[in-house]
């Protein structure tokens, strides 16, 4: 993670000093500038979008950084950003704390994203259930025998508590939607920093279960079907699934403003709903929004 | 030579100086000891004394049971010591006692480029080499162990402990050898029965400085030892997931609304941190100042 947004940082810098170096002959400085932080989830499509709009508008510059959701969105209540990624809503205590400091967030929804379920490709599994997923993920089972697979121990993968993917992941498998269920991850669920870090761990080891957008999923990794009830065969996520409602495990992702958009930003909330720039979502393995 | 006046003045100026940089590291740690008492303290009114020493830490569930961490960074610690004080001594006795003097200086050089290397680095090392070697040659379900952490922990503390085990050595006055070879005793006896005996509390001093090393580190850890904050029982958690104090700092601190619960339990965890490298520190300087009155009054 921390990695990540370091490369992000120093790729801004450098395109913002070769903007600036090509820009002194036409004389046309930046005019606004956008700051965009938050969602690691997101972090790479906002990178993309903000590449392609500063080609477009050169008289706007964006700075684009990771660190995750509840990051972005206190980094967004101090006032250090204007535009906060987020891989979940605003929870009550950061809105309580957003109007505390005089400001109401607005959301905006710009695409969507499925949660592939990952194994090792040697784990010979190829779809699970929502509950057995939370079941594992509960620690009730331990063993990928008891699921059908061989007779290996279960190794648990989640993002850190502070990522939206861990909390989406928590409400909607660890406790299948369930509000009143107060359930927890297993105490021995390895909580990685990064999404690299659950996709190498998963790529080395045959025990490991992980889950993470469809967007970082590479090909050395196996994607677990969801069985639905009723049905025989598990669903792989994909845009068609996820937009006709058959892969269950997909969610929104957000942009947040302090208040209601306006200028630059504004321009720049339109484009992101425009045809070019959700080819890019699903360019980059995301869902785009339907119009 | 009479002092004339400038030489006087300028002399009193560079005392004040020197006075005012002295006292003010004890003013910046007092300082850091206030702050971290006025945001961490809170966090006993918050939650119990109960709650706080509890065994599940989950705080999204506003659940701060800090016993794992503490055994965490503990169980990792201990482990570190093991691998880096044979080595680390070991080593220093080499480079102090028997190496030649070529090799002396190759090796000292060695040993602060080791000291240099950033713990990002060893801990990459260690996701990409260590991890799944560990996995395969000990069959373990993951390599994200706290064994693992030890290891890596080992190697960044073993520079700390070598090279002021070795500057303790080298203040062992040569007759002291001189006078063991010439009562018939072997180099090994030597250096066994003589010079590590003689340079004791600093060899102690490495030793806990180096435990302040591996307890504070932060990066490494993080990226090797899985963070799972599970209470370890018995020798067998060893080659299980841990998740240390200053992992957990460090990940969670960015996201945390200043003043919330949250906020001030992970300060309380920073006052824990600094109370134990306290205890060190001051443990490792009486060593130091005791070594003092002994060899003056072997002197006098």
């Amino acid at each position: 993670m921390k990695r990540a947004t370091a490369i992000l940082i120093l790729t801004f810098l450098l395109l913002a000093g070769c903007a600036s170096d090509s820009g002194a002959g036409d004389a046309s400085p930046a005019s606004a500038y956008i700051q965009n932080k938050g969602s690691d989830t997101i972090v790479n499509l906002a990178l993309a979008w903000a590449e392609r709009y500063q080609d477009e508008h050169p008289e706007v510059r964006i700075s684009v950084t990771g660190g995750g959701t509840g990051t972005g969105i206190v980094s967004l209540i101090n006032g250090t950003v204007d535009l906060a990624n987020a891989s979940r809503t605003i929870k009550t205590e950061e809105l309580e704390n957003a109007r505390a400091a005089g400001f109401e967030p607005v959301e905006h929804v710009i695409a969507r994203d499925a949660i592939a379920v990952i194994v090792n490709p040697e784990n010979p599994v190829q779809a699970l259930s929502i509950e057995q997923l939370a079941q594992i993920f509960k620690g009730e089972i331990n063993n990928w025998s008891e699921i059908g697979g061989e007779d290996r121990p279960i190794v648990r993968l989640s993002r850190e508590s502070n990522s939206g993917t861990h909390v989406y992941f928590l409400e909607s498998v660890v406790r299948q939607g369930n509000s009143d269920d107060k359930s927890l991850f297993a105490s021995n669920t390895l909580l990685l920093p990064s999404s690299e870090g659950i996709i190498s761990e998963v790529r080395d080891n045959p025990n490991a279960i992980g889950y993470d957008g469809l967007g970082y999923v590479t090909p050395e990794v196996k994607v677990l079907g969801i069985i639905q009830p009723g049905q025989p065969e598990g669903v792989l996520p994909s845009v068609e699934t996820v937009n006709n409602g058959e892969y269950p495990i997909s969610r929104d992702l957000y942009m947040y403003t302090r208040d209601e958009a306006s200028g630059a930003l504004q321009a720049y909330l339109d484009w992101i709903l425009s045809p070019e720039a959700q080819q890019i979502v699903s360019d980059l393995g995301f869902v785009p929004v339907k119009q | 030579m009479k002092p004339t006046r400038t030489t006087l003045q300028s002399d009193r100026l560079i005392n004040a100086v020197i006075r005012i940089c002295g006292y003010s590291s004890i003013v910046f740690v007092t300082l850091i000891l206030l702050f971290l008492l006025g945001e961490g303290l809170p966090a006993l009114r918050v939650t119990s004394l109960r709650d706080l020493f509890g065994t599940i830490w989950y705080p999204n569930e506003a659940l701060y049971g800090i016993l794992p961490l503490i055994f965490g960074s503990l169980l990792v610690t201990v482990g570190a010591m093991l691998v880096a004080l044979p080595f680390g001594l070991l080593t220093a006795v080499f480079i102090s006692e028997v190496a030649p003097r070529w090799a002396k200086e190759g090796l000292k050089s060695l040993v602060e480029i080791l000291a240099g290397i950033p713990s990002v680095v060893l801990g990459f090392v260690g996701i990409l080499v260590v991890v799944p070697g560990l996995r395969r040659l000990l069959d373990l379900p993951t390599g994200l162990t706290a064994f693992t952490g030890a290891l890596l922990l080992g190697l960044i503390a073993i520079p700390t402990v070598v090279s002021i085990a070795e500057d303790a050595l080298n203040t062992v006055p040569t007759s002291y050898r001189h006078a063991a070879l010439a009562l018939g005793a072997t180099p090994w006896q030597t250096i066994w029965g003589v010079t590590v005996p003689a340079a004791r509390s600093g060899i102690l001093t490495a030793v806990m400085l180096g435990v302040g090393r591996a307890l504070g580190e932060t990066m490494a850890v993080m990226m090797v030892t899985g963070n799972a904050p599970v209470l370890p029982t018995g020798l067998g958690a060893l080659f299980q997931p841990v998740r240390t104090m200053t992992a957990t700092i460090a990940s969670e601190m960015g996201e945390v609304a200043s003043g919330s619960a949250h906020y001030q339990v992970l300060f309380f965890i920073g006052i824990l941190l600094f109370l134990v490298s306290l205890v060190i520190n001051v443990a490792a300087s009486a060593m130091t100042f005791r070594k003092r009155g002994r060899s003056e009054r072997v002197l006098s």
